[in-house]
């Protein structure tokens, strides 16, 4: 085996988002040697997209709020088959997280009284969102990293994680290669957090960055670890739809929850007409009470456009398909009717919404203050993802390793609320950081074979071997990202049905084929098709899980919505899905069970109905 | 019938290199990243860029494009003739990794040398604070800096006169601004302006400004009131009349 360059640390982090960051401080604040692999630069990882805020239960607004209100919500907006245990400790943990960012110098936008200001969120009862304008996931990430670079952190960035390294069942390490030289590294230690964030690269209309490629869904998967509720992908029901190359960025809920309505081509806002019976008591039937809310009226019910974004974003498409929608293909967000209701609109816009602002003048040339904005449903985030023990973090088959953020699952059940991720990552990204330095404190190092190491680096360069081979006559690896991209938006997306999606897993089938034959050309050092041709597998990956878990759940609920099973199903409202790699290479998929809710939980959930 | 731009990008590494032209279908809306994907995609798969949300909100795929500083995602095609070539090269004022990448690595070193946040005790029992908005606005101004490092790439003092070592940049003062002006703030960062961070290399150009994406008013909100308090600590003549004849203690 050639020398590769060797790093130790006690702990290694896989990502430097919110979570990772996170995770970070809060282990080498325990007192042992971190590192943190990143495959960006430091501060850049989607956590800046992050828009409207942090959801905790702070009642620095409405002081009718707490925990136990945070926690209905999300299990009411998870449909119920969200892990009960994340869903008390998120409700109850992120009010300290939120104070915790502000003594690190975080500056959320203020209340009158001078305390942090809360905004209201789809499915969250009360102002429950901790935000700085819509911009809170830089200030989130930002504030993070300005401590966190303090806290003696070995940050590796611009890294890409090929393997994780196993010593018996337990994972002691990574191997990765530095994007910058093309060299690999071998990044060797005690406990593995991985928080490397989503997968909506396998969809080709999407708010996610390039990097979101699953690479922890599947690192961990080929391991060993199990991924459960991945039939689950939000659809957001804002997304830019022109121009063309902006299809698929992010509209802040924001827009919606300053008052912004959706309207359809005959002007009608199409949402009044369908609240489903669940959140019946808890909506606004007419504009005025909605606008009241919307204006922090205490006494009125939220308007239909904070209903919960999955079932936003069918009713969008409904009116589209319906031929109600804009000449590019979605419908009207508009904020600049609160005109009629507020003297300064333009200027409160500006202030509430200032990249949203900047975004549409600059990206569509449309002034939000003036008119409306085309929007419609982009892939925006997946609640499915690795199975992890709730307090811990750690993975159950594979000690040693713990997820955390977007890449674990658990606590989102079958739908995220708006702003629930930011506090998810904060969270549980400091419960990682915590178990995972108590592992590294409890456990010697383990040692992984030179076999694995090298098996997965001659892999990794063999698209190499086959440029230098066929002398420019193989595909190349976008084309192939491409086509599985528009695969798997067309068939296992927003509306899905058994006959589309088995098609996908043929068609996936034929993918793996050719990413198998991809060449690539050039050097190893900063080479972007190198990098797609690596992040192919991890794609193709995570798109079977999403379809074989799709066809699995035989009901629709939450983000999974089905043609040919329009309803929920009581007894899928029991089961997780849970997909894991058998040994001989295939998926297996299973229905496992739901542990039963404790009775104080029960009780809180039966209190806020 | 489809238009075509040409695209003069430049191609090479630390030991040298050249711009080649790509000639690339535009369609309406279009950006200068799409036209680089494009690129990619089609004709050079090696083709290093950075770029993350292609949003305006990561800053990462700063470049210079017809000379000028700007984030390529935020760049309309509409914005900039295409009846010539369209030049994009890597930023100047830090050393060259690949085509369009560089090695901005001193930024985040330079970053430590200011000194982290240090808040006042709380105000409440919770552990938390009260802070009124308009004492944070301006705060907040700077905290929108999405560190694409475009304002370090335009100051002279690090491009032209590569200043490295002796002086933080823009963006590190607009930080170091955003914690001075910070309403809990308690630490002590004057003195290390003046020495170690060299603030007296600016000399109130207003480049970064211009550049800025986030549209900061680097020079005159955070800049120009951190060299005051230089001036007010260092400078004041009456001020070091009294450190002078001031009776000893």
């Amino acid at each position: 085996m050639p020398e590769y360059q060797t790093h130790e640390h006690d702990v290694l982090i896989i990502g430097a988002g919110g979570a990772g960051l996170r995770a970070a401080i809060e282990a080498s604040a325990a007192g042992v040697k971190v590192g943190l692999v990143c495959k960006s630069l430091l501060g850049k990882a989607h956590t800046v997209m992050a828009e409207g805020g942090i959801a905790a239960a702070l009642a620095n607004v409405d002081d009718r709020d707490n925990w136990r209100v945070h926690f209905a919500d999300t299990m009411r907006g998870g449909q119920y088959v969200n892990n009960w245990r994340m869903a008390e400790l998120h409700a109850k943990e992120a009010p300290e997280r939120v104070r915790e960012l502000e003594k690190w110098g975080a500056v959320f936008d203020r209340t009158p009284d001078g305390r942090i200001l809360q905004r209201n969120f789809g499915g969250h009862r009360y102002p429950r969102l901790a935000h700085v304008g819509d911009r809170t996931g830089l200030e989130l990430i930002r504030t993070l990293q300005d401590h966190g670079i303090h806290q003696g952190i070995d940050v590796h960035m611009e890294h890409t994680v090929v393997t994780l390294l196993k010593d018996g069942d337990r994972v002691v390490g990574a191997l990765a290669y530095e994007r910058e030289r093309g060299r690999f590294k071998i990044f060797r230690a005690k406990a593995v957090v991985l928080a490397t964030g989503g997968i909506g690269r396998a969809y080709k209309i999407t708010s996610n960055s390039w990097e979101y490629t699953g690479d922890g869904h599947a690192l961990a998967y080929q391991a060993g670890a199990e991924l459960i509720d991945m039939e689950f992908v939000q659809f957001h029901p804002t997304g830019m739809v022109w121009p063309p190359s902006v299809m698929g960025i992010l509209v802040t809920e924001g827009v919606r929850g300053e008052g912004g309505i959706l309207t359809n081509t005959e002007g009608k806002r199409f949402m009044f007409g369908d609240i489903p019976d669940t959140y019946k008591t808890q909506t606004a039937d007419n504009p005025e009470e909605g606008w009241r809310y919307c204006q922090g009226d205490k006494n009125a019910r939220r308007p239909p456009e904070l209903l919960t974004r999955d079932h936003v974003a069918r009713c969008i498409v409904r009116e589209i398909k319906a031929g109600r929608g804009t000449p590019h293909g979605g419908v009207f967000l508009d904020i600049a009717w609160i005109k009629e209701k507020m003297p300064d609109a333009p200027e409160y816009i500006r202030r509430k919404l200032p990249s949203m602002y900047h975004q549409f003048k600059q990206l569509a040339d449309i002034d939000i203050t003036r008119e409306p904005m085309e929007v419609g449903p982009t892939t925006h985030y997946v609640m499915g993802g690795i199975r992890v023990d709730a307090d811990t973090q750690m993975t159950p088959t594979l000690p040693g390793l713990f997820a955390c953020g977007e890449c674990a699952a658990g606590i989102n059940g079958a739908n995220r609320l708006g702003g629930n991720s930011l506090s998810d990552i904060i969270v549980f990204g400091k419960r990682a950081g915590e178990y995972a330095a108590k592992f590294a404190q409890e456990n010697g190092v383990g040692a992984a074979d030179d076999a694995q190491i090298e098996a997965a680096a001659r892999r990794s360069l063999e698209p190499f071997d086959r440029g230098a081979a066929e002398g420019g006559k193989a595909e190349g690896p976008y084309q192939v990202q491409y086509d599985l991209q528009e695969m798997m938006q067309d068939l296992v997306g927003i509306v899905r049905r058994e006959d589309e999606m088995q098609r996908a897993l043929a068609g996936l089938a034929k993918l793996w084929e050719r990413a198998g034959k991809v060449a690539v050309h050039g050097h190893r050092e900063y080479n972007p098709g190198w990098h797609t041709a690596i992040d192919l597998p991890n794609l193709l990956t995570v798109s079977e899980a999403v379809t074989r878990s799709a066809i699995e759940r035989k009901e629709s609920r939450g983000a999974h919505f089905r043609d040919d099973f329009e309803d929920k199903d009581a007894t899928f409202g029991k089961v997780n899905i849970v997909v894991r790699k058998l040994a001989d290479g295939s998926m297996e998929v299973r229905r496992e069970p739901i542990p039963e809710m404790p009775d104080h939980l029960k009780q809180v959930i039966e209190e806020m109905k | 019938m489809s238009v075509t731009a040409t695209f003069r990008i430049w191609r090479g590494d630390a030991h040298g290199g050249k711009f080649e032209d790509y000639a690339t279908p535009i369609s309406e809306g279009m950006v200068v990243l799409d036209a680089v994907h494009q690129i990619q995609a089609g004709q050079a798969n090696d083709l290093a860029c950075r770029w993350n949300c292609k949003a305006g909100k990561c800053g990462s795929c700063s470049a210079e494009i017809n000379g000028i500083p700007k984030l390529m995602c935020m760049t309309r095609l509409n914005s900039i003739p295409l009846d010539q070539p369209v030049t994009i090269e890597p930023m100047k004022a830090f050393p060259i990794l690949r085509d369009l990448v560089t090695d901005v690595s001193w930024n985040f070193a330079a970053k430590l040398k200011v000194k982290k946040f240090k808040p006042r005790p709380p105000d409440a029992p919770d552990g938390s604070w009260r802070m009124a908005q308009v004492d944070i606005d301006r705060v907040q101004e700077f905290r929108k800096c999405i560190e694409c490092f475009l304002c370090q790439d335009v100051c002279h003092v690090l491009r032209e006169h590569h200043k490295h070592e002796e002086f933080i940049g823009p963006r590190l003062l607009v930080y170091t601004a955003a914690l001075e002006m910070h309403p809990l703030d308690t630490e002590e960062r004057v003195a290390d302006l003046k020495k170690g961070h060299g603030i007296g290399y600016c000399n109130i150009t207003k480049c970064c400004t211009t550049v800025c994406p986030e549209n900061i008013t680097i020079t005159d909100n955070a800049i120009i009131p951190l060299k005051e308090r230089v001036v007010d600590e260092f400078f004041d003549p009456l001020k070091g009349l009294w450190k002078l004849i001031r009776p000893k203690s």
